[in-house]
């Protein structure tokens, strides 16, 4: 039979089910996996010895009722796991072992799933390449050198590699669609206020949000209909009646209206990706879709609202790691000088830098500037979409303005790098659900995402579009193992 | 309530903003990085500057995009006695207490 790594989620929820793989089986071959292909610096913590003995306990009291039955699945590194250590991708979480588990992994558990182990992600989420982890680079499976994109860089890596059969990511401006789109996978970012905030290590309070990342749609619909839940212990979780996405997927998107945005063409877009995402519209067309033109006017104003928002929101979130009750603490003369010292050498260079963006922002004089003005240009971006969707179901973008590039390409240029995000970040700042599909190649070869974007709590018709599309594109990563021996 | 709107123009950070707002966010800064962090600063402000050319004066602002009213709990203690969990991620060991510098004298 194949390679247990290389099945769907999907697929091994089905032979495990049908009792043709074991759960044990299933650990072992992604245990193996994982330790042969340690170039990649996808894991921070691996919890391979445990995975292996609870596997083995759920096979010796099987429950075939769950909806992910003794699947190994490993996650990014930002949210808490309750015994096992979380780190943010930061030298000041070096050593923190969490007291509790998020509601989101806590839901996997509820599941059958079982902890393969934490992976790599940008220091406490801000970045596009996973070049800010404490922890190091992460490799592209797709080629050396090439980044995985960001912030969830080692679960996009893991995924792609076949490391993992399926992962979560969180996404804040884009970093789980940035990093799907960089590695040829699937990652969804659902509306704000789907998935529990709750143990997820925060970043902006205010845009963050946990989705699934995986090899095809169906599994990213199968694993957002474990995660996503109204939870009390997160204040802006939100009660409203979730569907079946898994079992209420279909292909059939007759008639669905899919809006074009005019304003998505930026300057300098390279001739691959107007082209790719010129060919997902007739795909859309071939679907059944109605291709409507639409104007999302602010559009342009998105990244600077977010360089504001989210910076601000990371500074006051940040405050908390002082050394004082938990991870690293540098020894200073005095209670100040030991905050200062434990912070200059906590955090690393790009956390320093959105902490300062933060504080300018939110200081005496110029909150009325920058912070005020910021949250009413997100209101116009907000409107933008509220009034498009007057006129459209779902609306279609590529998910970035190019392909990965290289290690170190961009890290000293913070301003080229954030413009990776320029097609995430509105829908991050709107609140709503966009997903990234691969949906073709560049000249090197390298994967190209399309996105799109749905209306609040309409992750059913995201998902469905990406599900009917996705078979159109029939897109196949070519993944040579090159990174092992 | 009126909310002015304020035309703010692109000024420079200079080193001794960027000094002031390190002690405010209580992170220590090498010279040489207090200068390099302004640079990084500046190219950063010059790009959000961009927003001054909208009129926002009469649009409300979006504070959260959940638009739920927050929710009240009850104040009663619900995870189990987790003391000796929390007291061992503390950076200086100590059975009872967290451990800091001297603040009184």
């Amino acid at each position: 039979m194949t390679d247990i790594t290389s099945l769907s989620l999907f697929e091994l929820i089905k032979n495990i089910k049908e009792k043709k793989i074991s759960s044990n089986e299933a650990a072992k071959s992604f245990v193996d996996r994982s330790q042969k292909s340690k170039k990649l610096n996808a894991y921070v913590t691996e919890n391979f010895e445990n995975c292996l003995k609870l596997s083995k306990e759920f096979d010796n009291k099987p429950n075939y009722d769950l909806k992910l039955p003794g699947i190994p699945i490993a996650v990014k590194d930002l949210f808490c796991t309750n015994e096992v250590r979380t780190t943010a991708g930061s030298n000041i979480l070096n050593n923190f072992v969490p007291s509790y588990e998020s509601t989101v992994t806590q839901n996997i558990w509820n599941e059958g799933g079982i902890l393969l182990g934490k992976l790599n992600c940008d220091e406490f989420a801000m970045g596009s390449s996973n070049e800010t982890s404490f922890f190091g680079n992460v490799q592209n499976p797709i080629a050396k050198d090439l980044v995985p994109g960001g912030s969830s860089g080692g679960s996009s890596s893991a995924l792609a590699a076949n490391l993992t059969p399926v992962t979560i990511g969180t996404d804040t401006g884009g970093s789980i669609r940035q990093p799907a789109s960089f590695t040829g996978t699937v990652g969804l970012k659902p509306t704000y206020g789907s998935c529990s905030r709750y143990g997820i290590v925060a970043f902006a309070s205010s845009l963050d949000q946990a989705g699934p990342m995986s090899k095809d749609v169906k599994d990213s619909s199968i694993l957002l209909e474990v995660i996503s839940s109204f939870d009390k212990k997160d204040s802006t979780s939100i009660d409203f009646k979730r569907n079946n996405y898994s079992s209420e997927l279909t292909r059939n998107i007759k008639g669905i209206k899919i809006g074009i945005p005019k304003e998505y063409r930026v300057d300098g877009m390279p001739d691959e990706v107007e082209n790719l995402w010129k060919k997902g519209i007739e795909y859309a067309k071939d679907c059944g879709a109605e291709i409507i033109d639409i104007s999302l006017p602010h559009t342009s104003y998105a990244l600077p609202t977010y360089y504001i928002v989210a910076p601000a929101e990371a500074s006051s979130n940040l405050a908390r790691y002082d050394g004082v009750k938990y991870g690293l603490r540098s020894s200073g003369e005095s209670l100040i000088d030991m905050y200062e010292k434990t912070r200059s050498e906590g955090f690393g260079e790009e956390v320093k830098r959105r902490i300062m963006i933060g504080t300018y922002v939110l200081s005496s004089g110029y909150y009325d500037a920058y912070y005020l003005k910021a949250q009413k240009v997100r209101q116009l971006i907000k409107k933008d979409f509220d009034e498009a969707y007057n006129k459209v179901d779902a609306i279609l973008t590529p998910s970035t303005p190019s392909s990965a590039f290289k290690i170190g390409e961009k890290s000293n240029d913070p301003v080229s790098m954030y413009l990776n995000d320029i097609f995430t970040v509105p829908v991050n700042l709107a609140g709503l659900p966009g997903i990234s599909i691969p949906a073709g190649k560049d000249k090197n070869n390298y994967p190209l995402g399309l996105q799109i974007i749905g209306k609040p709590f309409d992750e059913q018709t995201v998902l469905n579009i990406a599900y009917s599309m996705e078979e159109k594109i029939n897109y196949k990563n070519n993944i040579t193992d090159w990174w092992m021996e | 309530m009126v909310v002015c709107d304020i035309i703010f123009y692109h000024m420079t950070i200079d080193l001794k903003t960027v000094k002031h707002i390190s002690k405010l966010a209580r992170i220590s800064l090498e010279e040489k990085k207090a200068e390099k962090l302004a640079d990084d600063m500046n190219s950063i402000f010059e790009f959000i500057e961009k927003l001054n050319k909208l009129k926002t004066e009469n649009v409300e602002p979006l504070t959260s995009i959940a638009e739920t009213t927050l929710r009240f709990r009850e104040d009663k203690i619900t995870s189990d006695n987790i003391r000796e969990k929390i007291l061992k991620n503390s950076p200086e060991k100590n059975d009872d207490f967290f451990v800091v510098p001297k603040v009184v004298e």
